[in-house]
């Protein structure tokens, strides 16, 4: 598939200039904050020669292309600069971070499409009779509640009323140690062979990222629902039901496939919107992930360690809607087509 | 002239009401700009909006005086929500006002220009604005700035019209071929009235539509904001903001969380509804 590379190329080319755009937008955005950012990260109480050989060391004092440039010269290499909350460099704090925020954004985008095409395709095959309108009824109030709200709910109903389930507290229980490997705690305890440990862990994410997914696996579900419906009424379904194929093997392959592309086409988006809202769903559950750092830096006005998430996310962001592209044109020959062209 | 305006409201309607569902959807929004509208003239206790204290009322469970039960410093909850609505819609009417103006003149000169690098650059800047995740980039903004509602409004407006841009190119871009457009430009017709008489009527319908489907999630957005501090601040009320301190005291006083909650979910909900039938009403079923 040559016409796939092309595309894919040229796509990542197109990926980088955004990427440099978004890496001066991140820059004006830190820099048009009023007060002098030497003085703003060295405190009220340090002496105007340190301040002073700061802002020389910072580049402060140069114009404000300069300091673009060493700015992005030293996140090239992968230095955010010194996080003024945690006193250590951003990058560090990042990768300790990271991981956590990966899993439950993990867990809250990938097993969820499988149900969202499951409710789907179930609210298609029973059109208008009571199990799409059970499924289009809560779907209505399920994607009008803010994420953060049921974090909240799911905080007082599971963690206070009938506390079955760990929501707050972090990852894992006291008394359990895993060795850290990939960093993904279901999997690490699952590679150290201590299966109630991932238990454990899993226990731990289910709360959270069933907040964060909740209100997307049933926008992707009514998605679903309403192309297996267009679709239903094509004229090439006409022709292979008349021709006798029965209806099961219709539906599995010749309409499930053209109706989940939309669905797949928007996950990128999806996980983005997962991202985001996990700034508050791990501030609300304790999660010790990126984003209740990033959301402590932003309250804090941490300007390096902001920078640094916002940038990480948005390099994130462009991969997995690269991805995603990738995997609609595989699923979708014409999309290849109208793509090369 | 009057008798026609007449059918071509009925016909609306027709197709509105089609679906009972979205009807509800209206209701519920017209219950929310009725009580908005009013605000202090309807509520039990109307100084309890502002910053009122009585402590020998606080943190008192739902009661026939109180419904929705009291807070911290023994406000009435209740009027605090009802309290909260006007700014809640104003917030949303005025980001999807500014934003969808943006966005369409961003998304008409490049679809109209399509190819040249005009589109190039201008498209390219939406891209980068997209490629943030919203809340993200709405929260690094109004951390940035000082915390009140024009600057949450500010953040969210910022990343909110590369939609209408995305909208809008789409639309141009397809149209800039037609017929009608190359004998408009033929016969000397200026840009201005290309864009606004010939291409802003074809988009208007699904601009509009995008409109009333996003002021759900801009109210989601705006209380999301609000719940992280950076929004509406003490002593005014705000959805976001009450949750955010009532989290604080779950699950002894739950009724702090709790009805806010509420408020939000029927809020949204409406407008979701409501954004559904008016999509059914101008046929621009997009999902």
């Amino acid at each position: 598939m040559p016409s796939l590379l092309v595309t894919i190329l040229k796509r990542l080319g197109w990926a980088s200039v955004v990427l440099v755009g978004l890496s001066i937008l991140i820059f004006s955005l830190v820099r048009i904050i009023p007060g002098d950012p030497a003085r703003l990260a060295l405190g009220p109480t340090a002496p105007e020669e340190v301040v002073e050989r700061y802002r020389e060391r910072m580049h402060y004092n140069e114009s404000l292309p300069v300091q673009y440039y060493f700015w992005l010269r030293d996140v090239l290499r992968g230095d955010f600069g010194l996080s003024t909350v945690t006193k250590r460099g951003v990058s560090q704090d990042l990768g300790e971070f990271m991981p956590a925020t990966l899993e439950l954004v993990i867990w809250a985008g990938i097993p969820p499409i499988f149900f969202a095409l499951l409710l789907g395709v179930l609210g298609a095959m029973y059109k208008n009779r009571w199990p799409d309108y059970l499924i289009r009824f809560s779907s209505y109030i399920i994607i009008a509640t803010p994420t953060f709200v049921w974090a909240v709910l799911f905080l007082l109903i599971f963690g206070y009323w009938l506390p079955i389930l760990p929501s707050i507290g972090g990852r894992l229980s006291m008394g359990f140690t895993v060795p850290p490997v990939t960093g993904l705690m279901v999997l690490d305890a699952l590679i150290s062979g201590q299966p109630d440990a991932a238990w454990d862990a899993f226990a731990h994410l289910l709360l959270p990222s069933l907040a964060l997914s909740l209100g997307h696996t049933m926008q992707e579900a009514r998605l679903t629902r309403s192309y297996m419906l267009e679709n239903g009424g094509k004229d090439y379904i006409t022709m292979v039901t008349s021709q006798g194929v029965p209806r099961d093997v219709v539906n599995r392959k010749f309409l499930l496939r053209p109706s989940v592309i939309p669905t797949v086409s928007i996950m990128g988006l999806d996980i983005a919107a997962i991202f985001g809202n996990a700034f508050l769903v791990e501030t609300i559950f304790n999660w010790p992930g990126m984003s209740r750092y990033a959301m402590n830096a932003i309250l804090g006005k941490d300007i390096n360690a902001v920078c640094g998430v916002v940038m990480v996310l948005g390099v994130i962001f462009i991969m997995t809607n690269l991805l995603v592209d990738v995997i609609v044109m595989i699923l979708d020959p014409r999309m290849r087509q109208s793509r090369s062209k | 002239m009057d008798e026609s305006w007449k059918e071509t409201l009925k016909r609306s309607w027709l197709k509105y009401s089609e679906s009972k569902i979205t009807v509800l959807g209206l209701a519920i929004v017209a219950g929310f700009v009725f009580l908005a509208l009013l605000g202090e003239r309807i509520v039990p206790y109307p100084e309890h909006i502002g910053s009122f204290v009585d402590f020998a009322n606080a943190s008192g469970a739902p009661s026939g005086a109180h419904p929705f039960g009291t807070d911290l410093i023994g406000r009435d909850v209740l009027s605090r929500i009802v309290g909260s609505f006007r700014n809640t819609l104003l917030m949303g009417v005025i980001v999807l006002c500014i934003s969808a103006p943006i966005g369409f003149m961003v998304g008409v000169i490049a679809g109209y220009n399509k190819g040249k690098p005009v589109d190039t650059v201008l498209m390219r800047l939406t891209d980068i604005f997209l490629a943030i995740p919203p809340l993200v980039l709405a929260l690094a903004i109004a951390s940035v700035l000082e915390p009140n509602m024009t600057n949450s409004m500010l953040a969210i407006t910022v990343m909110w019209w590369p939609w209408y841009a995305r909208l809008a190119y789409g639309v141009s871009s397809s149209l800039r071929t037609e017929n009608y457009i190359i004998y408009a430009e033929l016969t000397g017709v200026k840009l201005p009235h290309i864009i606004f008489r010939e291409i802003l009527p074809n988009c208007l319908s699904s601009m509009l539509t995008k409109m009333t489907l996003d002021m759900g999630y801009v109210i989601i957005m705006g209380a999301t904001l609000s719940y992280a501090g950076l929004g509406e601040q003490a002593p005014k009320p705000a959805l976001g903001s009450m949750i955010s301190q009532g989290v604080k005291y779950m699950p002894e006083q739950w009724w702090l969380t709790v009805f806010p909650a509420i408020a939000i979910i029927v809020l949204v909900l409406g407008f979701n509804l409501f954004g559904d039938g008016i999509s059914n009403m101008l046929g621009t079923d997009e999902s």
